[in-house]
Order: structure tokens, then C-alpha cells, then sequence
């Protein structure tokens, strides 16, 4: 292979690894979304509250696979939780209140997780060990095939949900006009916590994924929340295809950028390239356009 | 009118609860409590620095006042968490300096938040000791105000010194895109020609970055490079030490003070094997040679802190705490009192004192008062941190 | 396909209050211009007035001064979200800009403070002209990603340009010089700050009873109607956006002199996120409830520093009960209550 193949391949390769964690996170993103329109800015946390809870339990000597399906769960109530207390209560308001509760609701649980569980970093073990796998030349780690494996994993499954289940067709009813879903008997209250609870899900995952890449703490949620709302953004709302496209595309423009222009301006670039995109395409690459009734 | 009227009552009403206006602060008699008043990066992404200084200051204020206080007197906490923010840092400092009336300062995680606030420190001529890195907080000196720690720059020197030995003269940079990183980057930039030292690569990365394999295959594709300086603090040093081994780069990688504790080796995990870096002697207390003066001084912070919160919980950013705190004991003892000139005076004539970084000797024209020999050289070895020879 | 039955706008609330404006009465409407125009202004005159007096020490000025300056800029963003309904969550990326423009311009070109001031708000105004365009195209959620972008590379270049800005650690700010005397402490910022406040203020509650406002509440009830009633939706937008982009950068210019020092977390994405919550806990189109959305998130930090570790359990929980409680946010359904009250009372 001539070096500056394998170059490219290592930027290509570096960039769906972190790609593939935006992934992940833009899909939580767009499935509420789906559902309620609400963009959830605790989303992020919903990662933090993966990584964190496993972290936890395992230090409470919980084994790796038992800790990480307790930590899902954990998570899940939590997601639950918000939709019930939080944003049920609220159902009637502007989509930017719901949006404000959401990053009240992010505030409050990186505090009680700083208050209960500290603010240090902590690291998972891989789950396949920590021996590169050679590509062409270049390398990737199993952890990353992991996530992505797991990403394509959801995609796979969240398709064949919304495509074969009556669940999924109700939060797809949901999604196009709620009220003509609620009128053929969709039970849209539990469509609307049904959604934050598959999130929320989603959510932890993606945290307990890339722990073992990146250690995860309190805060960890902030920077992967923006990340996985601009992927979702990116792919176009509301489509999970997009989402990890989306999510795929800023890893690998951020890698790129860094490896071939400047790891000062890579971020920049990444949200250059964003822009450029809704000015040609204002619904996102997958995005559908919208019409507006009068 | 309703509307506007309802809207002034709150306003005004808000405002007078929040500002604590019906309480005025009590004047000060001899034996109330001597007011120490802190501000740390508790919380954001310099937390571990804050976190370790905040339990340090507060474990060892309670000890302080178990063990009869100070000249006689109990000694108050006063802290806020700045959460890295320096403008936060400036609200808070004028809130410990006009409303808490403390009689000291001690903190400042990091160099953004002791740089924002010195002006106001200065003017108000109330002792000021910092625990950040930055070079710039006592170069040029300014009279009322101190540090703990060595300096970025004394890292860099100690780095280079260090590969002068092992005849590496070709360098690359990795620097964070945070205060700590930018700042660092500068001062091995700074002086890297006197020590021979060719900076032939510099790329940097974000604060959340995941993945830093591009920058580094970059590096490791370029002409000729010896050995690789990551300077930065948090889990980003971890994930770069992880990519270098991912990549099989094998070149020496040096790390910077700013990963100085255990956690840097949980979370490198094997990866960090071999990665040295310029550290105080804390980290080795053991190792230590038992006539070494330093060794009852770090030996026995870290059996305090550890008993509390845990084995090997203890960081370097602990020690800058504690070193503060008793650098202005001892100039309160010295100077007989509290009174701010007086223990100023003091502090800039501390001589010897040993602390966690190491023997403490200021002058008028040197507020930090360490050697480049209390800086060690240290190797990830096992697991463990080992001194270099 | 008709995927979203919700109008573009990011605001259905500022639409049913239109309503209530426009059913009214001649007579009516013009009391109650009289009541927010007159009464409101004077209050708030009133309260700034009277203020001082019970301002004790330099950290009150810089709290009290604090909530001004974010006042500022919530005043605009509330013509742009409340009355427009164009979310940005890059507002902050714009105070960061006019801030870094007089700290730059005076300390490193030693360019007057009362030059460098209107220039860094030129500077911004014709930025955000340049981007208004495009980025106002995107609505809803897109619309929101596109200023967060805005704001993120503003945040970035002023991060990354050390050797101009001083980099993630700051720089220090030269005081201004109002005819060669430094103008320094609490109390003179504070009534340099009011004044702007006041002024900005007045500059609002003009804008939304213009006929650029008329056309705005236009925009929040339908786009489309609007445009086809022959209203050019997207210059009105414009407009609005690059007056409120001048606004947060005329208050960075007066944050950085009265600091006398810029860090780049005045340009962070949580800056920007903290504006916003201003203007929607205060209340969404009501230019006294982003007033009072500053002062409430200026001070809470303040107050709830000394919970330390739950300073942010509590914060978030707070800002969750109001917004479930008050959807509207502060002003307005308190304005709803008395009003109830009143009629009942009279009759």
C-alpha cells in the first residue's frame, strides 16, 4: 500500500470512530423527535448516566454484562422519569419551553450524579481487549468495531420497529399529526414515554460503548450531546438513517480536517460544513421538506 | 400598569433577598474566626484540579481547627466554585473580598481564572496564593500575589532536559486546545532553542475530542520525529497515550504535570507503560530515599488523603492546595496575626519551607520560590510511577 | 408530506397574544400601550433609580451591573424569539464578538474605548446581515443548529487566535477613558449600564408597536399568511436579527470595560443556551419578562453558591418547576393572574 493511502485510511478510519459515537448519540436525538418534536438537550446525559451507572455497579462488584444491563435499566427509569414528570406535565407548551425543561432536567441529573457518584473521571475495560486490528496498514480498535457493530445493530432493529410492529407504526402516526393518530386509537401519552424510554436507552448504550474509548464523568454528556444534535441535524431530523450518516460524516470531516488541514480549526470545519449544507439543503441531507399549512 | 408593576416588585424584591442585604457582614474582633475565602474549579472540565484542592482545603482547615487553630484563632472556609470560568472568578473573588471580608485567598485552579482576577486582588491588597501553572502569574511578580506549583515553562525545561540526556533533539507537540495545553504549547515553544530542541510537529485537540488518531498519525508520518510531548490535563493525555499505542508508534511520549495522579494510569490502562513525565515527588512518597527531607511531608499527605477518599487517590493538584494553605500558616505564625501586609511580608520571606512540590525559598522577586530539582523525572512502570534516574 | 402541522415559527405562545391585541378595542389597546410603553418604562426607571440605595458594596454593582448587561441582551433575543419567533442559540457567539472587539481594538491598537465600542456593533451588524439571510431560510430546529454553528466558530476563532485575543485564558481590557479620566468602580458602570438598559428597553417596546412589529407578529402567526398578505417576511427577519445581534454585541463592548477583562466562555455555547432560558422563563414576547429573566438567572448563581455541591441539582430543578408551572413564563401568566384578579375584583 503506498503511505499516503494508508494515511488516508487511518484519518478514514479515526473519523468513523468517533463518528460512530455521534452516531449513536444523534439517534437518541432524532427518535424523540419523532415522536414528540421535542429536541431533548439531556440527551447528552442520558450517555453520561450509561457510562457512569456501569461504572458504579461495577465497582460495587457487579460483573461487566450484568452492570451494563442494570445501568441500561437505571438509565430507562431516568428517561421515563422525564417524560412523566417533566414533560407530560407540560404537553401544551411552546416546543422551546419543552426545550428549556429538557436542559433544566440535563443540569439537574449531572448534579445529582457529581453529588452521588464524584467528579472523577473513570475509564470501563474494553470488551474485546485492547489489541489493534490491522486494516490495509492502518489500524482500528475493537472497541470501536463494537460501536460501530452496535450502531448498525439499532438501525437494523429501530427500522424493522417502525416498519412491522404496531408500536412502531404508532409512533410514526404519532410523529406525522398527533392529533389524527390520537383520533384512530393511538394511545399517544404512551407513545410520547415509550419514546424517551427507547432514548433513553439508546442513550446509555452509546455511553457504555465508548466509555471503554474515551472514560466517562459527570460531565462527559455536554460536548457528545452537541455532537449528537448537530449529527442528527446533519442526517436531517427525525430520519435514523440520517442520524448516523450524519453522525458518520462529522467524525470523519473533523478527522480529515485535522489530519489534513488543522487540528485547531477541525470543530470549525465540521460546523463550516453544516452550514453549507442547510443553505443548500434547509431539512438536512435525508430530511424531508416540509410544507407549511395555512 | 399591572403588567410593569408586578414586574418592578419582583425585580426590586429579588434583588434586595438575593444580595444577602439584611444581614451586613459583622465587623472584625481577635478572636473571631480568621476567614480564609477560596475559589476552585470545582465542576467543568478542570474539575479534577479543583476537586482534590477543594477536599485538601477542607480536610486540612478541620484538622487545623481540631488541633486549637491558628495563633489561637478557629479558621473559616469561605469557597465558590468557579467551575473554570473566569468570569465567574471574578464575581466570586469580589464577593470574597467585599462581602465575605476573608483575610486570604487561596486558589485559582487554573491560569484563565488567577489571571482574571489579580487586578482586583491587588487593588484590594489582601494575600493572594494561586495553585494554576501559568508561568505569567508570577513573571513579572506582582506583591500581593503567590503560587504552588512549578510552572509550565519548568515542565517544558525538565521535558527537554530529560531528552538531552537520551540525545533526542527532534520534537512533537500535542497540545489541548484549553488554557493549560495553549499556554504549556507556548512555553516549550518558548524554550525548546536553549536546549537544542527542534519543535518539528504541533498539532492540538479539542477539550471532548474521542479519537486523537489523525492528529498523531500525522506526527507519526512526519520526517524524523524523536519522541512526542502531549501537554494537557483530563482524560484528553489518556486518549492520546491510547492512540499512540494503537498506532504502534513507538518514539518516548512525555506527559505533562497536568496528568499527575493515579488516574492517568487507570484510564491509559497499558497503554501508558513507559510514558514519562516532570512530576513533584508526591507521586513517588514511598520511593522516596528515607533520608530525603521531602519524604515525611509527602508521605504523610498521602496517607491523609488516602485514608479519606480512597488508595491512590491522590494528585499532585491536592498537594498545591495543602502547600498554600500552609505557606500562609506559617507567614500568619510568622507575622504574628492576620493582618494583610504583615503576612504578605511573610510569605515573600518564606525560607525552606518543604512542602508536596518541594523546599518553598521566596524572595521579592521570585512568589513561587522552586527549583527545577524539586520537579522529578518519572516513569510509568507496572502499573506504578517509578523516579528516573 | 405535511410533516409538522406546528407553524415555522418557534413560538405558538407570541401568536394567541397577538390575538388577544388585535381583538381589542382602540381604546383598549391604547391603554394598554400607555401601560407598557409609559407605566413599564417608568417603573423600571423607577427601580434603577431607587436601586442603588441599597447596594452596599462592589460585589452588589457587579451583580446588579451583571443583570443589566445580560438584560441587554436579552431584550434583543426576546424581539427575535418572542416577537419574530426565530430561535438562535448563537446570540452569545455576537456578545462574545463585541466584547473581543473593544478588548482587542483598545488594548492591543490603542483605539478609544467610545470608538472601539461602535465599531465592534458596525462590525457584528453587517456579520450578522452577511449570515441573515441564509441561516433566517432555516426554521425550527435547523434554524436553531445553524446559529448554534454561528456562535460555535465565533467561540472557536477566539479561542484558537492567542496571539490576538490571548486565547482560552483571556485577556486583560483597558479601562474606558471618558475625556481622560478612567472610568472605574460599581457605581459609575452602574449607571452607564442602566442607561443602555433603558434605552434598550424603549428601543424594544418602539420596535413591536411599529409597523415592523405588526409585521413580525405576522411572521409568528403564519409565514405564508403574511407573505401573502404581501408582507416581505424575509426583510422584516433580517432586520430584527441584525438589531438584536447589535445589541448583545454593544453590551459584550460594555461586559468587556466594566470586566476589564474577556475570557472566551462570553462566546460559549452555554452562554448562548443561558440567554435563551432567560428570554423563555421570563416570558416569551414580553420585553419586562426578559428583564426579569436576567435578573432571576444573573442571581441565582449567586444565591445558590452557597448550596456548593447541589448549587446544580437545585438550579436545574428550579428551572424545570417554573417552566412546568409557568409555560408561559414569569411575566406573562403572572400578568394572566392579576389580570383575572383585577376583573374580578371589579365586578
Amino acid at each position: 500500500m503506498p503511505p499516503a493511502f494508508v494515511e488516508f485510511l487511518q484519518f478514514l478510519l479515526s473519523g468513523i470512530t468517533s463518528g460512530a459515537i455521534y452516531a449513536l448519540v444523534g439517534l437518541g436525538f432524532a427518535l424523540i423527535y419523532n415522536a414528540s418534536h421535542v429536541i431533548n438537550f439531556a440527551q447528552g446525559e442520558f450517555v453520561m448516566l450509561g457510562g457512569m451507572l456501569t461504572w458504579a455497579l461495577m465497582s460495587a462488584g457487579l460483573d461487566l454484562p450484568l452492570a451494563i444491563g442494570a445501568a441500561v435499566a437505571l438509565t430507562v427509569l431516568a428517561g421515563l422519569a422525564l417524560e412523566k414528570l417533566a414533560i407530560e406535565p407540560a404537553r401544551d407548551a411552546d416546543v422551546v419551553t419543552l426545550i428549556i425543561i429538557t436542559i433544566g432536567a440535563g443540569i439537574f441529573l449531572r448534579g445529582v450524579v457529581s453529588v452521588t457518584l464524584g467528579k472523577d473521571f473513570h475509564p470501563l475495560p474494553s470488551f474485546s481487549g485492547d489489541d489493534p486490528i490491522s486494516v490495509l496498514g492502518a489500524t482500528i480498535m475493537p472497541q470501536s468495531l463494537w460501536v460501530l457493530g452496535v450502531s448498525a445493530l439499532v438501525v437494523i432493529a429501530l427500522q424493522l420497529f417502525f416498519r412491522y410492529t404496531l408500536l412502531g407504526k404508532s409512533i410514526l402516526a404519532t410523529s406525522y399529526n398527533r392529533d389524527a393518530a390520537r383520533l384512530m386509537g393511538v394511545n399517544v401519552g404512551f407513545v410520547l414515554l415509550l419514546s424517551f424510554g427507547l432514548s433513553a436507552m439508546l442513550g446509555a448504550m452509546a455511553g457504555i460503548l465508548i466509555a471503554p474509548i474515551t472514560a466517562t464523568n459527570f460531565e462527559v454528556g455536554i460536548i457528545l450531546g452537541l455532537k449528537g444534535f448537530a449529527a442528527a441535524i446533519l442526517g436531517g431530523l427525525g430520519n435514523g438513517l440520517g442520524a448516523i450518516v450524519g453522525g458518520l460524516l462529522l467524525g470523519i470531516i473533523e478527522s480529515l480536517g485535522a489530519g489534513y488541514i488543522s487540528s485547531d480549526y477541525k470543530d470549525a470545519m465540521a460546523f463550516v460544513v453544516i452550514l453549507g449544507v442547510l443553505f443548500f439543503m434547509p431539512s438536512g441531507l435525508f430530511g424531508r421538506r416540509r410544507t407549511e399549512r395555512v | 400598569m399591572t403588567h410593569s408593576f408586578k414586574t418592578g416588585l419582583m425585580l426590586a424584591g429579588l434583588a434586595l433577598g438575593a444580595l444577602g442585604l439584611a444581614d451586613p457582614s459583622p465587623a472584625h474582633a481577635e478572636d473571631d474566626p480568621i476567614r480564609v475565602g477560596s475559589f476552585l474549579a470545582v465542576t467543568g472540565p478542570a474539575s479534577f484540579l479543583g476537586d482534590p484542592e477543594l477536599k485538601t482545603l477542607e480536610m486540612y482547615i478541620e484538622r487545623l481547627n481540631e488541633s486549637g487553630g491558628l495563633n489561637g484563632r478557629a479558621v473559616d472556609l469561605v469557597h465558590y466554585d468557579t467551575a473554570g470560568d473566569a468570569n465567574k472568578a471574578r464575581t466570586f473573588v469580589k464577593r470574597l473580598l467585599e462581602e465575605d471580608e476573608v483575610d486570604v485567598i487561596l486558589g485559582g485552579s487554573t491560569t484563565g481564572t488567577t489571571m482574571a482576577v489579580i487586578p482586583l486582588v491587588e487593588r484590594a491588597e489582601v494575600p493572594f496564593v494561586s495553585f494554576a501553572g501559568g508561568v505569567s502569574i508570577i513573571d513579572p511578580v506582582k506583591p500581593w500575589v503567590f503560587k504552588t506549583p512549578h510552572t509550565d515553562r519548568m515542565a517544558c525545561e525538565k521535558i527537554f532536559e530529560d531528552m538531552q540526556g537520551r540525545d533526542i533533539t527532534r520534537v512533537a507537540l500535542i497540545s489541548g486546545t484549553g488554557g493549560f495545553g495553549k499556554s504549556m504549547r507556548g512555553q516549550c515553544m518558548d524554550v525548546a532553542p536553549t536546549f537544542g530542541i527542534e519543535i518539528v510537529a504541533d498539532e492540538t485537540y479539542g477539550p471532548g475530542d474521542t479519537d486523537m488518531v489523525a492528529q498523531l498519525t500525522k506526527i507519526k508520518n512526519t520526517e524524523g520525529v524523536e519522541a512526542v510531548v502531549n501537554a494537557g490535563f483530563g482524560q484528553g493525555p489518556a486518549i492520546v497515550t491510547k492512540n499512540v499505542a494503537q498506532l504502534g508508534f513507538t518514539v518516548p511520549l512525555y506527559q505533562s504535570h497536568g496528568v499527575a495522579s493515579k488516574k492517568f494510569i487507570e484510564l491509559a490502562g497499558d497503554a501508558a507503560e513507559g510514558v514519562r513525565l516532570p512530576a513533584a515527588a508526591l507521586l513517588v512518597a514511598e520511593k522516596l530515599p528515607m533520608d530525603d527531607p521531602q519524604r515525611p511531608v509527602v508521605v504523610g499527605y498521602k496517607a491523609t488523603y488516602e485514608a479519606v477518599h480512597g488508595e491512590g487517590s491522590v494528585s499532585t493538584f491536592g498537594g498545591h492546595a495543602l502547600d498554600g494553605l500552609m505557606l500562609y500558616k506559617g507567614a500568619v505564625e510568622a507575622a504574628g496575626g492576620i493582618e494583610p501586609a504583615a503576612v504578605r511580608d511573610a510569605l515573600e520571606n518564606t525560607r525552606g519551607y518543604m512542602g508536596t512540590a518541594g523546599e518553598v525559598t521566596m524572595s521579592a522577586d521570585d512568589h513561587l520560590g522552586l527549583g527545577l530539582s524539586a520537579f522529578r523525572m518519572l516513569e510509568i512502570r507496572d502499573g506504578d510511577w517509578a523516579l528516573v534516574e | 408530506m405535511a410533516h409538522n402541522v406546528r407553524p415555522s415559527g418557534y413560538s405558538k405562545f407570541a401568536k394567541k397574544q397577538t390575538y388577544t391585541r388585535r381583538m381589542g378595542t382602540k381604546k383598549n389597546r391604547a391603554q394598554m400601550l400607555l401601560s407598557e410603553r409609559g407605566g413599564g418604562l417608568s417603573l423600571l426607571i423607577l427601580v434603577i433609580l431607587v436601586l442603588p440605595l441599597f447596594l452596599a458594596n462592589n460585589y452588589h454593582y457587579d451583580v446588579v451591573v451583571n443583570i443589566g448587561i445580560n438584560a441587554i441582551v436579552v431584550v434583543g433575543l426576546n424581539l427575535l424569539i418572542g416577537h419574530a419567533g426565530q430561535i438562535s442559540l448563537g446570540h452569545a457567539g455576537f456578545f462574545g464578538l463585541g466584547a473581543y472587539v473593544s478588548a482587542v481594538l483598545t488594548a492591543r491598537y490603542g483605539v478609544h474605548g467610545l470608538v472601539a465600542l461602535p465599531v465592534g456593533a458596525l462590525g457584528v451588524g453587517i456579520l450578522a446581515y452577511a449570515i441573515a439571510r441564509p441561516v433566517l431560510r432555516l426554521s425550527g430546529h435547523y434554524l436553531a443548529m445553524a446559529t448554534l454553528g454561528v456562535g460555535l466558530i465565533i467561540h472557536i476563532v477566539i479561542s484558537r487566535e492567542a496571539w490576538l485575543t490571548g486565547g482560552p485564558d483571556g485577556m486583560y481590557v483597558p479601562p474606558l477613558e471618558v475625556m481622560g479620566v478612567a472610568v472605574y468602580g460599581g457605581p459609575v458602570w452602574y449607571w452607564i449600564v442602566a442607561g443602555a438598559l433603558i434605552l434598550a428597553v424603549w428601543l424594544s417596546l418602539n420596535v413591536i408597536d411599529s409597523p415592523v412589529g405588526r409585521a413580525l407578529r405576522g411572521l409568528n402567526g403564519s409565514e405564508v399568511a403574511a407573505q401573502a398578505a404581501g408582507v416581505d417576511t424575509t426583510r422584516y427577519k433580517v432586520m430584527v436579527f441584525v438589531l438584536s445581534a447589535v445589541m448583545a454585541a454593544v453590551a459584550g463592548s460594555l461586559a468587556a470595560h466594566f470586566s476589564e477583562f474577556v475570557s472566551p466562555t462570553k462566546a460559549s455555547f452555554l452562554q448562548s443556551i443561558l440567554f435563551v432560558t432567560m428570554v423563555v422563563l421570563g416570558g416569551m414576547a414580553s420585553t419586562f419578562g426578559a428583564v426579569l429573566g436576567a435578573v432571576m438567572l444573573t442571581l441565582l448563581p449567586q444565591v445558590l453558591a452557597d448550596f456548593a455541591d447541589y448549587e446544580q441539582v437545585i438550579l436545574g430543578l428550579i428551572m424545570m418547576a417554573v417552566m412546568i408551572a409557568l409555560p408561559k413564563g414569569l411575566v406573562p401568566t403572572l400578568t394572566a393572574l392579576v389580570k383575572r384578579w383585577v376583573r374580578r375584583a371589579g365586578s
